[in-house]
């Protein structure tokens, strides 16, 4: 039986190893995208994975500090991916 | 203490739960095989990983030092922005012809996304027919 405060760290280090995991995975996806939908949607990815690794960095050092970056990140993420897309549907963002 | 036990062990499970959720999003990213069966890995699974994420921040935030409900901003921005999206992102897919086309529409012409309205016809503007 693991201790329960061993039980936390090894789960906090888990989540980073899977995060990182997960955002090699899609910057693999953003290189050998056969297009640019695929491209657009691993970007999308990442941001999503960033926020998560932020509140992660949030956990461990105990600490509210990185809540902002967190939120700007989640904002400017689907700002850029709506950008991207409508570039490419309409070649133009703002008409 | 047992309070604190019990609250780190929902911690590091919300933790891992997440953590599991955004790697499944990421793996089904890179393995399936065509456009929009991408689309429907990272946008659900990797939303709701984050989601899992954030709770747990929060939960770690009320045991452990100054607990405010903050994150649910980050939560139901990722929740509410995350569909619009993944629309776009399907969008694009469909107007390049990335995936099948669609199938035909049951009473009307066309789908609305694909109907430009400079080529319907009977409008001022439609291309002449030769």
């Amino acid at each position: 039986m693991i201790a329960p405060d061993r039980l936390y760290d090894l789960a906090l280090v888990f989540a980073f190893a899977a995060l990182a995991l997960a955002q090699l995975l899609a910057m693999i996806r953003l290189v050998i995208g056969p297009d640019v939908t695929d491209r657009i949607l691993a970007l999308d990815t990442m941001v999503v994975d960033a926020i998560g690794l932020i509140v992660l960095l949030g956990i461990a050092q105990g600490t509210q500090i990185y809540f902002e970056a967190a939120l700007i990140f989640a904002m400017l993420g689907f700002v850029s991916t709506v950008a991207y897309a409508r570039f490419i549907l309409r070649g133009d963002i703002i008409e | 203490m047992t309070g604190i036990v019990l609250i780190e062990i929902v911690i590091a499970a919300a933790l891992v739960v997440g953590a599991l959720f955004m790697l499944v999003g990421s793996i089904g990213l890179l393995k399936l095989d065509s456009p929009m069966k991408r689309l429907h890995a990272p946008t659900k699974a990797a939303t709701l990983g984050v989601g899992a994420l954030l709770a747990a921040s929060m939960i770690h935030a009320f045991a452990f030092g100054d607990g405010s409900l903050k994150e649910l901003l980050i939560m139901a921005f990722l929740f509410v922005t995350a569909p619009i999206s993944a629309n776009f992102i399907a969008k694009v897919a469909i107007h390049r012809g990335q995936d099948m086309p669609p199938p035909e529409p049951p009473n009307d012409d066309t789908w609305s996304t694909l109907d430009a309205p400079d080529t319907r016809p009977g409008r001022p503007d439609a291309p002449v027919e030769p």
